[in-house]
Formats: structure tokens, C-alpha cells, sequence
């Protein structure tokens, strides 16, 4: 049936966003954050994830498909919204909009960077290392569009947890939904700063 | 005497071009837009000086519970006998909703929202052939929490201000799923409350939202649109899950042919 087929495509890619894409982002950020410890941490942090068994088959399961997944069915997402925040200022049509914006550049910046650090990778065989990022990262235009592209991904993860709670049914009062408001704000601060901090690393 | 400035975005037919015209008004105490309009009415001649057609516009009640007037007024939808003249900035600019087929000037065909009640089953089936008796009482808590879904008017604004209604999409829009839940939440109505929930789970259902939430900054009977689609979120979830989980229901063994 058509029907409960659009119900659950849309509540599926809402789930995707947080389950695995979001936990993913968390973890990635996380693993990135060795950086602060120095070239040896952060070599022995990527050489364990490196090492994980069935790797590839992780990485297509529960990461590529789902994104692949998310990014396609949300680009049409994007596409049947009509913009109006020039007509309607209100907070929350600002943030619709920007969860709509971030999800485009969030998509462009991804593509480029799986395209850059890891598949390239496989067809050159180099070795994934601090060195090999520090060298990527000191290109200035790189730089700028990898921090743009962090905050949009970390943005477009906040905002979409909040409204996760909404679409979920799980917040549903205003005073809920201003908690989460300020929680996933917080949540948006914390994670912009700790990925930054993390680039900082590469480059000072 | 002092004048208003209006303009008025004007089109002839369904069909037609749509264009802009302005307007000088005098101004008389406690105007509204209606009245602004029945000046026009009177003396049909534009801020040029030409004469013109009347501007064709919808009303009934003017006391904002029909829903009839309503248009964009300075780029807000709303109803035009509930906007006085004193609190609008001018120029005063009237445009026709955006998101129903114009009939003609400032009057819409808002037809697609009584199609949207009828998919949601918006009634409460009590007709017979026999006296049913009285209902099931309501609990006040419950009538509470219904009394101001039942204030609404289909008067479209919630439609015209989100993104989400437009024509790529079937978005049966904020007010369609309101009315859902208003039947729903009475206990006569709530013995069709599933087959309410799966419309609203259905083709242009609640899924189709994305938490814009303009609809409730410019319901006019500020009617809690937003926390009613986040209750009918966690409905149609359960609705969804319980259905796959137990299945349909099992029919009486004499109801299937024997053999």
C-alpha cells in the first residue's frame, strides 16, 4: 500500500538522521579529538578503528547506505519545501530553513571528504595518518570549507535531534519542546567547538 | 482628509494574469480592510484616477469566526475584518492566498480543505435506523483540550503560511490533522479513531510536516497546532506499530465459506 509506504519511508529517513548517521557523527568527532593528544594518539586511534574486524562491511552497512539513504530521500524532502522566511521571520522557520540549507552544503562537503580520505585511498593504498590530514588541512580553502562543512554537519545533527523528538511524538508541549530547544543548543555549541578544537590540533 | 494607500495584487479569472493596482481610500474612523474594500465597492476608480472594475473579495460573518475574508494582509494571512486600519502599516498591501486557485481578485477557492476533512473522516458517525440513546459523557479535561480545535474555522491561514503546502506536495496541512484529533478525542468519535489515524498517517498525511510550525504563529484562534501534530505524531507511530504487531483483526470462524 502506497500509503503506510510514504509513512514509513519519511519516519525511517527521520530515524536514519539519528540512528546510525547522527551516533556516527558523535562518534566520528570523537575519534578525531585524539588530534589534541598529539601524532602518536591520534595514529593509534585511526589505526584501531582501521583495525576493526569487517571494516568495509561496517562502513557500507551501517554507515554508507543509511547517509546514502537520508541525503537522497532528504535532497526530495528539500525540494517539495517552498522557502518563506523573507515572509514569515518566526525562530522556528528560520531554523526549518537551515536545516534544509545545512543538509544541502552537509551532502556537498561529505561527498567531497569520503571522495578525498577514503576512497581515494583505496586506489592509492596510502596510509591514513596525522601527517597525511595535517597536509590536507593546510590548504587555507580546504580548511575554511572543512570548518563550514563541520558546523553545517553539526548544525543539521543538533537541529534534526530536536526536531526528531517532534516528529517522534516524543516532545510535544511547548515547554518540552523549549527544554530540548535549549539542550540541543547546547548540544550544537559543545560539538562546533570540540570538532573545531580538534582541527586546531593539525593546524597550530 | 487623509487617505490610504492600498495595493491590491488583482486577477480577472482563474485563468488570467494576475497584476497590481493601487488604490486611494479615505480614511474614516474604525476602518477595516473590508471596509477599505466597500470604499473601493462604491467608487471604483484607481490611485491613477482610472476607472476600474470592483475588487472582488469573499466575506460572510466580519467577526473573524467564518473565515470567508481571508488574505494576505502585509504579507501575513489573515482575516480581513479582524484587520483594522489603525494597526496596519502602509501602504496596505492585499494579495489573494497563495496556496488555493483564485477565483477571482482576492476571492479563493479553499475546496481543497473540505476534501482534506472528508479524507480525515472529520464527522462522527451517529445516523441509524434506530434512536442510538445518549452518548458516553465527556470528561472536562478532555472537552478542554477539544473545545479549542473545535474553534477552528477552515479558514486556511495555517495552510497558506507553511512551506510544506504547496504544489509538489499533497500536505493535508495542520488544520485537516487538528480536526483529526478533535473527533478522536470525543468518545463517539473515538470509536472510528483508527481509521482516522491512518488517514492522517496516509498519502499527504502528518508525515509531510517538518516542524516549520508557522501554522500556529498565524492561526487567528490560536489554536495549538503545533503540540496537536507532535500527539498525532506519537499516534500514528503507535497506530503504525500496533498494527504490524498484532495484525489485522481475525474474523468469526462463519463469516468464511466452508471448504
Amino acid at each position: 500500500m502506497s500509503q503506510t509506504y510514504h509513512y514509513l519511508v519519511r519516519r525511517l529517513h527521520s530515524f536514519a538522521g539519528i540512528f546510525p548517521v547522527g551516533i556516527f557523527l558523535l562518534m566520528h568527532l570523537f575519534i578525531n579529538s585524539f588530534a589534541l593528544r598529539g601524532e602518536a594518539a591520534y595514529n593509534r586511534a585511526v589505526g584501531f578503528v582501521n583495525n576493526i574486524p569487517g571494516l568495509v562491511y561496517l562502513e557500507i552497512l551501517l554507515i554508507g547506505v543509511p547517509i546514502a539513504f537520508h541525503a537522497l530521500y532528504g535532497l526530495w524532502v528539500t525540494y517539495v519545501t517552498k522557502t518563506s522566511i523573507f515572509q514569515y521571520y518566526y525562530f522556528r522557520n528560520w531554523m526549518f530553513y537551515l536545516q534544509r540549507l545545512t543538509a544541502v552544503i552537509t551532502l556537498i562537503f561529505v561527498v567531497w571528504h569520503v571522495w578525498v580520505l577514503r576512497i581515494v585511498r583505496v586506489f592509492t593504498g596510502t596510509e591514513m595518518t596525522f601527517l597525511t590530514v595535517q597536509a590536507w588541512l593546510a590548504n587555507p580553502l580546504y580548511l575554511t570549507f572543512y570548518i563550514i562543512g563541520l558546523l553545517a554537519a553539526v548544525y543539521h545533527f543538533s537541529n534534526g535531534l530536536w526536531s526528531f523528538l517532534v516528529t517522534w511524538g516524543i516532545t510535544i508541549g511547548p515547554e518540552s519542546q523549549r527544554l530540548t530547544l535549549y539542550v540541543c543548543t547546547v548540544i550544537f555549541i559543545l560539538l562546533g567547538i570540540a570538532g573545531i578544537n580538534s582541527v586546531y590540533a593539525f593546524i597550530r | 482628509m487623509s487617505e490610504i494607500l492600498v495595493k491590491i495584487k488583482r486577477q480577472d479569472g482563474p485563468k488570467s494574469k494576475s497584476y497590481w493596482e493601487e488604490f486611494k481610500v479615505p480614511l474614516k474612523t474604525n476602518m477595516n480592510v473590508i471596509s477599505i474594500l466597500m470604499e473601493i465597492q462604491k467608487n471604483p476608480v484607481n490611485a491613477k484616477g482610472q476607472q476600474t472594475v470592483p475588487v472582488v473579495w469573499d466575506c460572510n460573518c466580519l467577526e473573524e469566526v467564518c473565515g470567508a475574508c481571508t488574505m494576505v494582509i502585509n504579507g501575513v494571512p489573515r482575516q480581513a475584518c479582524a484587520a483594522l486600519v489603525k494597526d496596519l502599516k502602509q501602504p496596505i498591501v492585499l494579495r489573494p492566498l497563495t496556496k488555493f486557485p483564485v477565483v477571482r481578485d482576492l476571492m479563493v477557492d479553499r475546496n481543497v480543505m473540505f476534501e482534506n476533512l472528508k479524507k480525515i473522516q472529520g464527522w462522527i458517525p451517529i445516523d441509524g435506523t434506530y434512536d442510538l440513546g445518549p452518548g458516553p459523557r465527556i470528561a472536562p479535561a478532555r472537552r478542554d483540550e477539544a473545545y479549542p480545535i473545535a474553534t477552528c474555522m477552515t479558514c486556511g491561514c495555517c495552510m497558506e503560511a507553511c512551506p510544506n503546502v504547496n504544489s509538489r506536495t499533497t500536505y493535508i496541512g495542520p488544520a485537516a490533522i487538528a480536526q483529526a484529533k478533535l473527533f478522536n478525542t470525543h468518545p463517539t468519535g473515538a470509536m472510528n479513531k483508527e481509521e482516522r489515524l491512518d488517514a492522517v498517517a496516509g498519502d499527504g498525511g502528518i508525515v509531510d510536516c517538518g516542524n516549520a510550525q508557522n501554522c500556529e504563529r498565524v492561526c487567528p484562534k490560536l489554536i495549538p497546532l503545533v503540540s496537536i501534530i507532535a500527539e498525532m505524531n506519537r499516534e500514528t507511530v503507535f497506530r503504525g506499530f500496533t498494527r504490524w504487531l498484532k495484525g489485522k483483526p481475525q474474523k468469526a470462524a462463519f463469516d468464511e465459506p466452508i471448504g
